[in-house]
């Protein structure tokens, strides 16, 4: 694998390794029929956070797609519909189905609508740069905050700048991109946001100003046993506390000595 | 030690289903490392900056897992290393200089939906007749309760390698869809969780393959030839062998 | 298209060496007397009309697969470079029809004239009680002809590259494939369809070049 990808014999070559993020673990949330809170909203494969959080390689992500849809789901989903027997079918004219059409539509439009000269690959990368250089593995409070400031930037050329060819009544993967990237650039200033708000190391999440002597992560139990979800503002976002509570275990320092 | 390369690309352009198509040419600089998806940013880069649409061509997780990425490079599926999806060739083993002929696959049951996109949907429809285990999972120890010799589960963890990408479709003269099928039966009915509806899923999955349009199988082996993950003709044999089971010794429902 | 196809695999060994018997030095006694034989047993003539089925049967079902498959391969490509297969393997179609064509040259030689015209000389042996038709003197004949030997020839060049994808392939088909048996089965079939066509090949050749 490692030669084909390099082109290099790890044999007879030794090995360029560098450390990265894997990849940032996570997911949306479910119950153990892997339900989210949404009632009736299934989420299903590497995208929920039941076995290891989302975006993991190769064979563990394919697996848990077909184990989730052969074994799990069947026995599950029946469970949520056998009470729905009873409920009348929804009306896609309604004002709810209606006003979610429309702002997507209106998303859309926007984005055609910019027609500036940056593709929306150019943005993507310039974002991942970013999120790399200032809330990869190791991060400070003054990186953090000047990477959320780039991004704020960044964001706002993406509006002011963005080119989408084609046209949006077709099948048009560069609209499609441009979607994913707008979220994107929501997203990366949401975990800038989070990593400043958590003074301690945890994780895959290295504060350096929260080390111990020796270099490891140090926690900070007393004030961030906790989940940290965000409701998305664009210049406040709001924060959900969700206390950790261990009734079986208690909560230690790991520790490789 | 990092070369740069000229090449040029004749890429199949076409607009929609509707459109007959034909190819482009392009110039385009890449470098050695790259991947031929990089390679392909490359150029689309460069044609959205002359404020020309950029070729659409599918890719996902660029790692050779998610079986998205599709393309016929100089005739061959996935292009000319073995076992490699067209995310993991890298632009190394190519020349400077070269003229790369990029083709969308090829099939009546995969319709082009735009460039090198095509439409894939028949493999989801094949895999939803198949239906689902009855088996409990349960907890983590109930998954060795039944023991499985070593050389039917090894056999049936190949053939659940397959990630769908219709390579061997692409490769096959016949438009044949069996290599997949196949191993989406394999993986499944060689095990004893799964022989439970063994005889229900070949014959539904197969049914629905036939639906679809794909062609016969004639043994030619260019399935299996192109196969990004390796997966063995002898999948199709025991298909065979499924389906002879499942019509003439299953029972009726 | 497996079932058939062994069936008629099956066919050639006995064509075969009913055949062999032309390679005799007796003057064609042993063959005419077998040919007489053949087409007299009822048993025989059974299974003749079952073989002429299994003939028409694998054509036309072959045909027919053909045109689906180049039906739902749709379009084709424009570079094409088909590795690990072989070339028999992507032309069966192409191969069976040469075959077919081959199949109606050689009963229009022997088997017609033989069994509806009158054009064979009799003859008569002393171990036979009723006098035959000489088919040995008509094979003869006919492969005195640099042609027709030549259309043999390459008859038998093309039957044997449609053994080399057949005979594997059927079993591949029929399901049977074994990790002990599939590479064994697949030298028996390369072995066979160099073996047979060669055999068949050899009479022709013998005759143009010694009993001219």
């Amino acid at each position: 694998m490692y030669e084909k990808i390099t082109g290099e014999d790890p044999y007879k070559m030794p090995m360029k390794i560098y450390p990265a993020v894997h990849y940032t673990m996570g997911g949306v949330w479910v119950d153990y029929n892997l339900e989210t809170n949404v009632p009736g909203l299934f989420a299903t494969g590497e995208c929920n956070f039941s076995d290891h959080g989302a975006n993991r390689l190769g064979a563990s992500a394919l697996m848990q797609g077909l184990a989730d849809g052969y074994f799990v789901l069947p026995y599950t989903i029946g469970t949520f519909l056998s009470k729905e027997i009873t409920t009348p079918k929804f009306n896609p004219d309604s004002e709810e189905f209606i006003e979610a059409a429309k702002n997507v539509e209106n998303q859309i439009q926007r984005l055609m609508n910019i027609k500036g000269s940056q593709s929306a690959e150019s943005f993507h990368r310039r974002l991942g740069k970013i999120m790399w250089d200032y809330c990869g593995m190791a991060r400070n409070a003054e990186g953090l905050k000047k990477g959320r400031q780039m991004i704020r930037e960044l964001r706002e050329e993406f509006y002011k700048d963005l080119y989408v060819p084609g046209s949006d009544k077709e099948y048009n993967p560069e609209l499609e991109k441009a979607i994913r990237v707008a979220d994107f650039l929501e997203l990366g200033e949401l975990m800038m946001v989070d990593a400043l708000e958590r003074n301690e190391s945890c994780g895959g999440h290295f504060r350096e100003e929260y080390a111990t002597p020796e270099g490891e992560a140090m926690r900070d139990d007393a004030n961030y046993a906790c989940v940290f979800a965000w409701e998305w503002d664009e210049n406040n976002p709001k924060l959900y506390r969700e206390d950790l509570k261990f009734e079986n275990v208690e909560l230690k320092t790991r520790s490789y000595k | 030690m990092s070369a740069d390369m000229k090449l040029t690309l004749k890429v199949w352009r076409q607009k929609n289903n509707k459109d007959t198509g034909s190819f482009e040419t392009y110039q385009v600089n890449a470098n050695e490392h790259m991947s031929f998806l990089e390679m392909l940013d490359v150029l689309n880069e460069d044609l959205v900056r002359q404020k020309k649409e950029p070729v659409a061509f599918e890719h996902d997780c660029r790692e050779g897992i998610c079986g998205t990425c599709s393309m016929v490079i100089n005739g061959q599926p996935h292009g000319p290393m073995n076992a490699t999806t067209t995310c993991q060739l890298h632009m190394r083993h190519f020349k400077n200089g070269d003229i790369i002929v990029v083709e969308p696959f090829r099939a009546k049951a995969f319709p082009v939906i735009k460039d090198l996109v095509v439409d894939r949907s028949a493999f989801d429809r094949i895999i939803q007749a198949g239906g689902y285990i009855s088996v409990n999972t349960g907890q983590a120890p109930d998954g060795n309760a039944i023991p499985i010799e070593k050389n039917i589960a090894g056999k049936s963890f190949e053939a659940a390698a397959c990630i769908g990408c219709g390579a061997c479709v692409a490769a096959c003269p016949n438009g044949s869809a069996m290599l997949f099928t196949s191993a989406k039966v394999a993986h499944l009915g060689l095990l004893p969780q799964g022989k439970v509806e063994s005889d229900r899923r070949t014959k539904a999955m197969v049914a629905q393959m036939d639906k679809e349009g794909f062609g016969m199988c004639s043994n030619i082996g260019a399935c299996e030839a192109e196969c990004p993950k390796e997966i063995k003709l002898e999948n199709i044999a025991f298909l065979n062998r499924s389906y002879f089971k499942a019509v003439f010794g299953g029972v009726e429902e | 298209m497996s079932l058939t196809g062994l069936f008629l695999i099956l066919f050639l060994v006995i064509h075969l060496i009913g055949n062999l018997q032309l390679l005799k030095d007796d003057g064609g006694e042993a063959f005419n007397v077998y040919a007489y034989f053949m087409t007299h047993n009822p048993l025989i003539k059974f299974v003749s009309i079952g073989l002429y089925f299994f003939i028409i049967l694998h054509a036309v079902a072959g045909l027919w697969i053909a045109y689906q498959n180049k039906a739902a391969k749709g379009s084709r490509y424009a570079v094409s470079h088909r590795h690990g297969t072989s070339w028999a393997s992507n032309n069966m179609a192409l191969l069976g029809t040469l075959i077919l064509a081959f199949i109606f040259l050689h009963l229009g030689d022997f088997w017609y004239k033989m069994k509806f015209t009158d054009q064979l000389n009799m003859v008569s042996y002393e171990s036979h009680p009723v006098a035959v038709k000489d088919l040995y003197e008509r094979v003869a004949t006919a492969f005195s002809e640099l042609g027709i030997v030549i259309a043999y020839l390459m008859g038998m060049v093309v039957l044997g590259f449609h053994l080399w994808h057949g005979f594997q392939s059927a079993f591949q088909t029929l399901g049977l494939n074994h990790v002990k048996y599939t590479p064994l089965i697949k030298t028996v079939g390369k072995i066979y369809a160099v073996i047979i066509p060669a055999a068949f090949a050899l009479i022709p050749v013998y005759f143009y070049l010694f009993l001219r």
